[in-house]
């Protein structure tokens, strides 16, 4: 289970996040949604560690983390970006195999082996020599989904996981996140899309605007 | 232009030439990382370091290089600072191409997207795994035309070590030129450079197509 409490993020004087709240069960999917300039990204940042918060505690079962830490016990996020941003230079597997080999200290047959089960579990059979230019954004998507996963994180966070792909794919994410909840996936999906939101979520937060400068 | 006499002055413009690759190699294997930590520096965060680095490439590329060989040899003994022809010329030329491959690498640096040092982040790889599997293999490829400019740049540039009276290949020509009162030194010398840098294009079209692997 996660649990925030009371976050808070300014920039330049201008609060963006004003003391949030939440919750996500374990297998649950929460999903963040507001208008754009709301903050969610911004949370979605700070929970991911890519921004430090200003105040705010985090709770992974009840025991506290720090997201910009790099402890082991820190390590409990994944993080698929809207632009996925894999690693151009690295072949599927590469990428997929890079952080669980330099990080996690597992050895190159034991990295391999989970990325080849989890290219099965997605569909990418068979890509793993591909580099990201040859993939469509689905199959990237995928991929940096494998790649988060690879580093068995405890939660799986999307940021605007529809925007970067065609429209008609909206449904095939849908679904490939929710047959990763099936198999016990915790997971936070940041996206502007109600309805997509509707179809995925347990649990839906809305952030927001505040247009109070300080 | 007899034969005989082309025979006779090789080995001589040979010797010359081995000075002048030697002192390409030396430089090359040690300007490469200084630019390449140097370029760390000058996208840094640090100001100071920043400053400092900064000034140290605006010193490098707005003086001659010749001015620069003339300095570290006649001038750093006067504080001091004590070196033999060879090692000087070194050191100039170190200096000298570490801040031309500086700034190459800053541009390179400097057009690898933020998200990529994010996705490296949240996958908990440290600065210096970023910087080394993520980074430098992406910036290399970027780098590698402007790089072989220099490099051939290098090879040619390396003739202004005569003016520490260091016998290169152009020196050995040179003297060859004056002695025999005819210009087929020369020649050969022009010949022997071409050769050279021939040698570095296919290099370096070896190594381009090496690193086509992806786009």
């Amino acid at each position: 289970m996660l649990e925030i409490k009371d976050l808070k993020k300014s920039f330049n004087g201008r609060q963006i996040l004003n003391g949030v709240d939440l919750i996500v069960e374990d297998g649950e999917i929460l999903s963040i949604v507001g208008p754009s300039g709301a903050g969610k990204t911004t949370l979605l940042r700070c929970i991911t560690g890519l921004e430090s918060a200003d105040a705010g505690i985090f709770l992974i079962d009840g025991q506290p983390f720090d997201p910009q830490g790099t402890e082991e016990s820190d390590a409990v996020i994944g993080v698929v970006f809207q632009d996925f941003n894999l690693f151009p230079h690295l072949s599927v597997l590469e990428n997929i195999t890079l952080a669980p080999m330099m990080v996690l200290k597992k050895s190159k047959d034991e990295a391999n082996q989970k990325a080849a089960q989890l290219l099965e579990e997605l569909g990418l059979t068979g890509l793993g020599d591909h580099y990201p230019y040859q993939l469509s954004g689905g199959q990237k998507q995928r991929v940096a989904i494998a790649r988060a996963l690879a580093m068995n994180p405890r939660i799986l966070c999307y940021d605007e996981p529809t925007s970067a792909l065609d429209p008609n794919l909206r449904d095939e994410v849908a679904n490939l996140i929710l047959s990763l909840k099936k198999e016990g996936m915790t997971q936070l999906v940041v996206t502007h899309d109600m309805d997509f939101a509707n179809k995925i979520a347990d649990k839906i937060l809305k952030v927001q605007a505040l247009d109070t400068k300080n | 232009m007899s034969f005989t006499y082309i025979m006779e002055i090789l080995p001589s413009l040979f010797q010359g030439a081995g000075l002048t690759l030697q002192l390409f190699f030396w430089t090359l294997i040690g300007s490469l990382p200084l630019g390449i930590i140097v370029s760390l520096g000058l996208t840094s965060k640090i100001k100071p370091l920043k400053w400092v680095l900064e000034m140290y490439v605006w010193l490098m590329r707005g003086t001659p290089l010749l001015l620069q060989l003339i300095f570290v040899f006649y001038g750093l003994p006067i504080v001091g600072i004590v070196f033999q022809r060879y090692d000087a010329a070194l050191v100039a030329f170190i200096l000298n191409y570490a801040a031309y491959f500086a700034e190459i690498f800053r541009g390179g640096l400097q057009s690898i997207s933020q998200g990529q040092y994010e996705g490296a982040r949240v996958l908990r790889l440290s600065y210096w795994q970023t910087i080394r599997k993520i980074v430098i293999p992406q910036v290399v490829k970027i780098v590698i035309p402007s790089i072989g400019n220099e490099v051939i740049n290098l090879i040619k540039d390396s003739s202004l070590v005569y003016v520490i009276g260091l016998g290169d290949l152009l020196r050995a020509g040179n003297v060859a030129t004056s002695r025999d009162v005819t210009l087929v030194p020369l020649l050969l010398v022009g010949l022997i450079y071409l050769l050279m840098v021939g040698i570095c294009t296919v290099i370096l079209r070896w190594v381009e197509k090496r690193y086509s692997y992806y786009k």
